[in-house]
């Protein structure tokens, strides 16, 4: 028999498989999903347990988020003002580095930086507690770990991402500014007066923050699954890790360019 | 259920996914008493002490915990009766971002609204029971693997439970700290009146401590009786087991292929 021809049965049940198993996956998160969100209640009644844990993804973010707003945003206005002086056009600068930012670069680079950083350090803290048995010491305790611990991250993630998106966005549009109008000599007043007149808050500021609300939930949740979900050992912890980045990445940008084709086309 | 058993496990079977690991599991454990389960690595000891903790369920039989099925209650009914059980993990399993004093003091604040100096005042009882009154406020880092179990060993009771079981509490111990947790549990169980489940496999510690040891392998209870009928026992699986024979019914060698035939010999005289 043709070589190509055998070798199809295999492919096909590779791909069976890979579907099944990603099914289970989704199947798996949304469970986890809907468990958080009924286990909620604590940590709205007792806020200081978000409040914390905004403090561990959300400020020890800020640093890698600002400096990379901050290149971005001085990479954004030499590659801006090269193509914009092209047709003559360099005083719309401030719109095309203030547009790419709010509409795209801030949440999506947010959200990889905030995977890579944030995301990382939830699967791991999860995963080694769930390796140290603290998770089921705090079960044994009556003390639910989805509720206690699960929760307050979740919505910690979920409220930081938001902010954290937008100081990228203000840090990128002031290193536009530095580069474009410090540096090149592009005219301050038609730098700011073009991004006032061409920003629009609904179709751009909001649907970048809904954008990077989207990403917040989607981010945190597969970096507490991950953890909550891995072999309890070291390597286990590991390839959770590894897992967070991977599918959190691909999970953004997929997500990114189905939420720009429905704010594009107007919901 | 006979009010003198706070623990029954009724025909117990347990499999983690394919592999059985508890097979027609029968075990009756007596209030007010220090009790042992001992078996080899991998027996199904943990396991045992999952199912009455209510975070595994058995694929067969029951598991009652003070005239209640565990098996059979729902999240919030388990939840409560959680409440009255304690168990000290293998190493402690401490919340490593918590300070000693903080871990303590985390069943209290999570389930009462007592006032903080209330709190602190019971959490200092706890940890002077434990004698580590003075190591409250060092981080779970900054302290010993026997420290740790100790500090575990207020945590679980700080909810004065009904019963308390006890995950290899000797395992990796210098002989000090050993007979301090030894020790500890013995004089916890008599003072607080719980009932005590200890799972271990450092057979001499234990028969000096409990009261009944129940002997477990391959998933069932092949032996039981008091330390004394214990020591004393014919059985081969507990006579290699108390005398620590490398030898016996549970075999140094790994099932495999024959020595010669692995290293190549071949068959004798070929």
């Amino acid at each position: 028999m043709n070589p190509v021809v055998k070798a199809i049965p295999n492919v096909l049940r590779g791909l069976g498989g890979w579907a099944i198993n990603g099914v289970w996956w989704l199947g798996h998160v949304s469970h986890f999903l809907l468990e958080t969100l009924i286990h909620s209640g604590t940590s709205f009644r007792r806020f200081n347990l978000i409040t914390r844990e905004i403090y561990f993804v959300g400020v020890y973010s800020l640093i890698i988020i600002i400096v990379s707003g901050l290149f971005v945003g001085f990479v954004l206005g030499l590659q801006g003002y090269n193509t914009l002086q092209k047709y003559a056009s360099e005083q719309a600068l401030g719109v095309l580095v203030a547009l790419s930012l709010v509409r795209e670069l801030g949440p999506v680079v947010t959200a990889l930086l905030f995977a890579g950083r944030a995301g990382t350090a939830l699967t791991a803290e999860i995963g080694l507690m769930k390796a140290t048995e603290q998770l089921s010491a705090m079960e044994i305790m009556a003390v639910d770990p989805i509720a206690r611990v699960v929760a307050p991250r979740f919505w910690a993630g979920v409220i930081s991402m938001p902010i954290l998106a937008a100081i990228f966005s203000i840090v990128g549009v002031f290193g536009g500014y530095f580069v474009g109008v410090v540096l090149i000599g592009v005219d301050e007043g038609a730098f700011w007066a073009q991004m006032q007149a061409g920003v629009d808050i609904f179709d751009d500021v909001l649907n970048g923050e809904i954008k990077s609300l989207v990403f917040g939930v989607t981010v945190t949740l597969i970096a507490l699954f991950e953890g909550y979900d891995c072999y309890p050992t070291a390597e286990g912890v590991s390839r959770a890790t590894t897992r967070t980045v991977v599918i959190s990445s691909l999970a953004i940008l997929a997500l990114d360019f189905m939420l720009t084709a429905f704010m594009l086309g107007g919901w | 259920m006979t009010t003198e058993h706070l623990v029954e496990i009724n025909n117990v079977n347990f499999a983690y996914d394919d592999r059985p690991v508890l097979k027609g599991m029968n075990m009756l454990i007596t209030k007010g008493q220090v009790v042992s389960i001992m078996g080899g690595s991998g027996c199904g000891k943990t396991t045992l002490l999952r199912l009455i903790g209510g975070q595994l369920q058995p694929t067969a039989g029951s598991v009652m915990v003070a005239g209640k099925i565990i098996n059979e209650l729902g999240h919030d009914d388990l939840y409560h009766m959680r409440r009255r059980m304690g168990m000290l993990f293998q190493f402690g399993a401490l919340f490593t971002d918590l300070s000693v004093f903080d871990n303590v003091a985390f069943p209290l604040r999570e389930h009462t609204d007592l006032p903080e100096p209330l709190i602190r005042d019971l959490v200092l009882m706890k940890l002077h029971a434990v004698g580590l009154r003075g190591a409250r406020n060092l981080m779970p880092s900054a302290i010993s693997g026997g420290m740790s179990r100790r500090v575990a060993l207020a945590r679980a009771i700080a909810l004065d439970p009904m019963l308390i079981m006890y995950d290899e509490p000797f395992a990796g111990l210098d002989p000090i700290s050993l007979g301090v947790i030894a020790n500890l549990i013995r004089r916890l169980n008599d003072a607080l009146g719980v009932t005590s489940i200890i799972v271990t496999h450092d057979v001499q510690e234990t028969l000096e401590l409990v009261d009944y040891v129940y002997f477990v392998s391959e998933g069932m209870v092949v032996a039981q009786g008091t330390p004394d009928e214990i020591r004393e026992s014919t059985l081969p699986f507990v006579h290699q087991f108390v005398h620590a024979e490398m030898d016996g019914p549970v075999p140094f060698h790994y099932s495999g292929k024959p020595y010669a035939e692995d290293i190549g010999l071949g068959e004798p005289g070929g």
